[in-house]
């Protein structure tokens, strides 16, 4: 479980004070496939990367069950992030080394596990080859990230975030870089993978449709304040705030554009 | 064909004697200059504003040490540097006397290099490689260094054309090798076939030595 209280995150430039996150509360149970949405530069990376700690919070507390990481530092900090899986936009995956061993890059880490199966190249890379199966790329293991596609490099990434088996799984914008049919896939893979490992899925959109996929909680957020946050169906069949309002008729704009297309075809 | 045959019997031996000298100060020097560069590169990224452990004051000194190095007329750094090329070596004459003032003089221009090679390396991928909880130092080796391997392979071909430009200038002061071979014949016995011979060896090693150096720097990128 993910508790997020008052959470404040202010930049300081030469411009001025910048609050980029404002008060947020939040409580994401585990299981969940919890959507955060809002235009671009609403807040969205920030408050995500304020749970694995890649951005310090100015104030408040987040509490990953139970536990106030706000103060983690050090080794402390570092085990807490291999806990947490992360994927992103352009997938981040290390060009010079092959799909396998972007894989066993997590792997590799490890400090506790020194000892156990993943202290040998062999056991990493049973462990990797048993990941790329699961995203259906274990025939790909050798070749090199920019010899794939950018499905095939989400998968990739997805399998590399899996690696140290962590309970919560944080996408930044995951499928914004891919086209509709490739979307519908990836999310498809996130969906089994919190149903069958049953790993905690925050993903970061700003189309409501992927939220609406994928999502069975949502949060609207806007200038960095949560603006609505419920169920899914609720948000979309009762949504509160004018944000939301505006994100559902764009999307309704694009899915009659969609619809359009596909008629003229 | 006779004149070839005469002049390689006459100056063979030399110049290949003093090639083999000039490779051997320039490789050596090359390679201490990585041994200071690198590290000083490294500690330049990983120090600066946006880093992995931003330091002013360290990122500071740094800068000042390099900048200060890389002004330095290598002509001058040469002579001021005698007492502690001795000092270290016992001469400051010959390949071992020049390679102190070489590297002395090439490694705060490695570490800009090195410096400039890992800040190409994509952003996303450090913030990969941490959100995956990897420390400082496996991101320098893991991240920094292997990404950023095909640059680095560029600079070095780069850095050991400059260290090999600066060995000409030192066989001037007595280091040997083939620039000083080149000064002694050409210009002072007027012996222009010796210069030549000279100036075509140093022409042919660098082509080679940037051909080899980009050759590798293509075969080991992974990238399209
Ligand atoms: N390191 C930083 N320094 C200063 N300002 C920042 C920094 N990171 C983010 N911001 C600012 O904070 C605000 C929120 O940024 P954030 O990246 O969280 O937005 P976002 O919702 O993820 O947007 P997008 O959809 O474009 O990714 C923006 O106004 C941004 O300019
Ligand atoms: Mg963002």
């Amino acid at each position: 479980m993910i508790e997020i209280e008052h959470l404040n995150k202010t930049f300081t430039a030469r411009s001025g004070v910048h609050h980029a996150l404002s008060d947020i509360n939040l409580r994401i149970e585990d299981g969940d496939v919890f959507g955060i949405i809002g235009q671009s530069g609403a807040g969205k990376s920030t408050l995500v990367r304020c749970i694995n700690m890649l951005e310090q919070p100015t104030s408040g507390t987040v509490r990953i069950d139970g536990a106030d990481i706000t103060g983690y530092r050090g080794r402390q900090l570092l085990g807490l992030r291999s806990r947490i899986g992360m994927i992103f936009q352009n997938f981040s995956l290390f060009q010079q080394r092959t799909v396998l061993n972007n894989v066993t890059f997590p792997l590799e880490l490890s400090r506790e596990g020194r000892g156990g199966k993943n202290a040998t190249r062999e056991g990493r890379e049973a462990r990797a080859k048993e990941l790329l199966e699961l995203v259906g790329l274990a025939d790909h293991a050798d070749r090199y990230p920019s010899e794939l596609s950018g499905g095939q490099q989400q998968r990739v990434a997805i399998a590399r975030a899996l690696a140290n088996e962590p309970s919560i799984m944080l996408c930044d914008e995951a499928t914004s870089a891919l086209d509709t049919r490739t979307t519908v896939s990836i999310l498809n893979l996130l969906r089994d993978i919190n149903k069958n490992l049953g790993v905690t899925m925050v993903l970061i959109t700003h189309s409501l449709a992927v939220a609406r996929m994928v999502c069975n909680r949502i949060a609207v957020i806007d200038e960095g304040r949560i603006v609505e946050e419920g169920s899914t169906e609720q948000v979309f069949s009762n949504p509160q705030s004018a944000v939301t309002r505006e994100l559902l008729h764009f999307d309704s704009l694009t899915q009659v554009q969609a619809d359009e297309e596909r008629a003229g075809n | 064909m006779e004149v070839l045959a005469d002049f390689f019997a006459q100056y063979g031996d030399l110049l290949l004697q003093e090639a083999w000298n000039t490779i051997l100060m320039t490789v050596i020097s090359t390679f201490f200059a990585y041994v200071i560069g690198l590290p000083l590169g490294v500690a330049l990224v990983v120090t600066s504003p946006k880093g992995l452990r931003p330091h002013r004051v360290v990122n500071a000194i740094l800068g000042w040490i390099v900048n200060i190095g890389r002004s330095f007329p290598f002509i001058i750094l040469l002579v001021v540097i005698i007492p502690f090329t001795r000092l270290l070596v016992g001469t400051s004459l010959g390949v071992a006397g020049a390679i102190v003032p070489l590297t002395v003089s090439a490694a705060p221009f490695v570490g800009r290099m090195v410096e400039q090679s890992l800040s190409e390396v994509d952003a996303g991928l450090i913030e990969a490689a941490q959100s995956f909880g990897a420390s400082t130092w496996q991101i320098v080796w893991k991240v920094y260094l292997r990404e950023g391997v095909s640059s680095l392979i560029r600079g070095v071909s780069i850095a050991y054309i400059t260290i090999f430009g600066y060995a000409a200038m030192a066989g001037a002061v007595g280091a040997g090798g083939l620039g000083d071979l080149a000064i002694r014949y050409g210009y002072q016995r007027y012996i222009g076939s010796v210069m030549v011979a000279a100036v075509v060896i140093c022409i042919i090693w660098v082509q080679l030595f940037q051909s080899i150096g980009d050759y590798a720097a293509r075969k080991i990128d992974k990238r399209r």
